[in-house]
């Protein structure tokens, strides 16, 4: 690693002025942004880290819509919201291990959006609203593509808001290895209309399946699905699986997602 | 540099670190506490846990400077007072839970948050669990029959020997 300063705010407004400094770089749990400092893939003059500010941790509840603070970590949310939104405490419980949801959060995974994350896909999938310091951003226009997010230099996510669907499941096929999606969907069924978002599979990062989206809102049940498919083009091909392997994935996982929910 | 001030196994500590310090650099070359091993160091293999303010965490995917103020285990804090091997220390003895030993210090640190949150798992549950500590030898059973006995359950039905 290069070599820099670690502070540590208590408040998002000390934070905010904290990464106005050249060089400076939010620290979440650091479980993206520790193994890629180690690689030299940035070089931060100073980290400032989120973990001591109270006001941006844990969840609360209002009339139908949680809120998750953007410092609050996997394994909270796990525990928090499983009774409240079942499917994304099972989601958050199923990142990675341990020890990672002990220390990564919501925040970061939000802020990094790897194309092949979960909780990308549970923002989009919920029509969730992004809090962040100075503005407030519809899951539908905050993911740009790869690691790209509408953030701007030095915004920190605070919160984000989930309004609480009827039905909802996350269906992730592991990459065994990793453990993060080869393929994730998340299906989340509202009153007005059924949202699909899908992780893992594009060279775009977590999108929606408008043509499933409409198909399930006339008829809730994997049957629906009969007939549709992605098309490969445009999804990613690695040594883990091809790009008609992971559309053909899609398909299967949101039938499951759909059955489970 | 900064001073960072924390609690190591019961012990109070302060030292002057750099920004960049991990924990895992912190326990072995500050303190000289050897038993947390570094096995990947790229957040993959747990043979680095420990305990910070009770959860187990990653000691190569954290820094010192994070740890200001927490209270920090590691396995030399995990022996009973008169340095008998504690329930879970014995049981991986017990069990052949381990053959190079090199994962062990992660593998009992994660079982010791497992049971405290957990105290009766099953197997599947400890399997789901010990996700994040890979061992190259035992091929895991032994590691989940030791877990399961350490709780106090019936191992008979656990298979491999
Ligand atoms: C072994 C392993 C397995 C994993 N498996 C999975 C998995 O299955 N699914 C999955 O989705 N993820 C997985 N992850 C990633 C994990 O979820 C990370 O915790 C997450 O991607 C990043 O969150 P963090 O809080 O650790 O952020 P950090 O690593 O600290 O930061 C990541 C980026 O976000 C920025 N940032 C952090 N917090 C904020 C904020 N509040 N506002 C604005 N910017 C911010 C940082 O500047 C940095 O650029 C895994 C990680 C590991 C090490
Ligand atoms: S050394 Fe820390 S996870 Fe492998
Ligand atoms: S006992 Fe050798 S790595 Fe686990």
């Amino acid at each position: 690693m290069y070599s820099f300063d670690v502070v540590r705010p208590k408040s998002v407004a000390d934070a905010v002025a904290a990464l106005g400094e050249e060089e400076a770089q939010a620290l979440g749990g650091g479980q993206t942004l520790i193994p890629s400092l180690k690689q030299r893939l940035a070089a931060p003059a100073v980290l400032v880290s989120l973990a001591s500010i109270d006001e941006i941790k844990g969840v609360s509840s209002e009339g139908g819509t949680l809120k998750i603070g953007g410092g609050t970590t996997h394994g909270t949310v796990a525990r928090e919201v499983a009774s409240s939104y079942p499917a994304l405490a099972a989601m958050a419980g199923n990142i990675g291990d341990p020890a990672v949801r002990n220390r990564g959060t919501i925040g970061g995974s939000l802020a990094n959006n790897d194309p092949a994350a979960c909780y990308p896909a549970a923002a989009l999938a919920s029509g969730a609203t992004i809090v962040t310091s100075n503005r407030e951003i519809a899951a539908d226009d905050f993911f740009e593509g790869l690691f790209t997010t509408a953030l701007e230099e030095g915004e920190i996510i605070t919160a984000v808001q989930f309004p609480i669907p009827e039905k909802a499941a996350y269906i992730k096929f592991e990459q065994p290895a990793s453990r993060f999606a080869l393929v994730g969907v998340f299906v989340a069924k509202f009153a007005d209309g059924v949202r699909v978002a899908v992780t893992g599979a594009s060279e775009d990062g977590v999108f929606r399946w408008t043509e499933a989206e409409a198909a399930l809102s006339g008829d809730f049940s994997a049957a629906a699905l009969d007939g549709l498919s992605v098309p490969a083009d445009g999804l990613m091909t690695d040594l883990h699986g091809s790009a008609a392997y992971r559309a053909h994935l899609i398909g299967v996982l949101t039938k499951r997602a759909v059955a489970q929910a | 540099m900064t001073k960072v001030t924390m609690t190591v196994n019961g012990k109070a500590v302060s030292k002057e670190v750099r920004g960049n310090m991990l924990m895992t650099e912190f326990l072995r070359d500050e303190l000289h506490l050897t038993g947390t091993h570094v096995g990947c160091d790229t957040s993959q293999c747990g043979a680095c846990n420990i305990h910070v303010n009770g959860e187990t965490v990653k000691g190569c995917t954290i820094f010192a400077a994070e740890c200001d103020g927490a209270e920090v285990g590691t396995i030399e804090g995990q022996a009973n007072a008169d340095g008998s091997l504690n329930v879970i220390q014995q049981a991986f003895q017990d069990h052949h839970g381990l053959q190079c030993g090199f994962c062990t210090p992660g593998m009992v640190m994660s079982a010791a948050t497992l049971l405290k949150e957990n105290p009766k798992p099953t197997e599947a549950e400890i399997r789901h669990y010990l996700e994040g500590n890979i061992c190259r030898c035992t091929g895991y059973h032994n590691i989940v029959k030791a877990i399961m006995a350490a709780s106090g359950q019936d191992v008979s039905t656990i298979a491999a020997e």
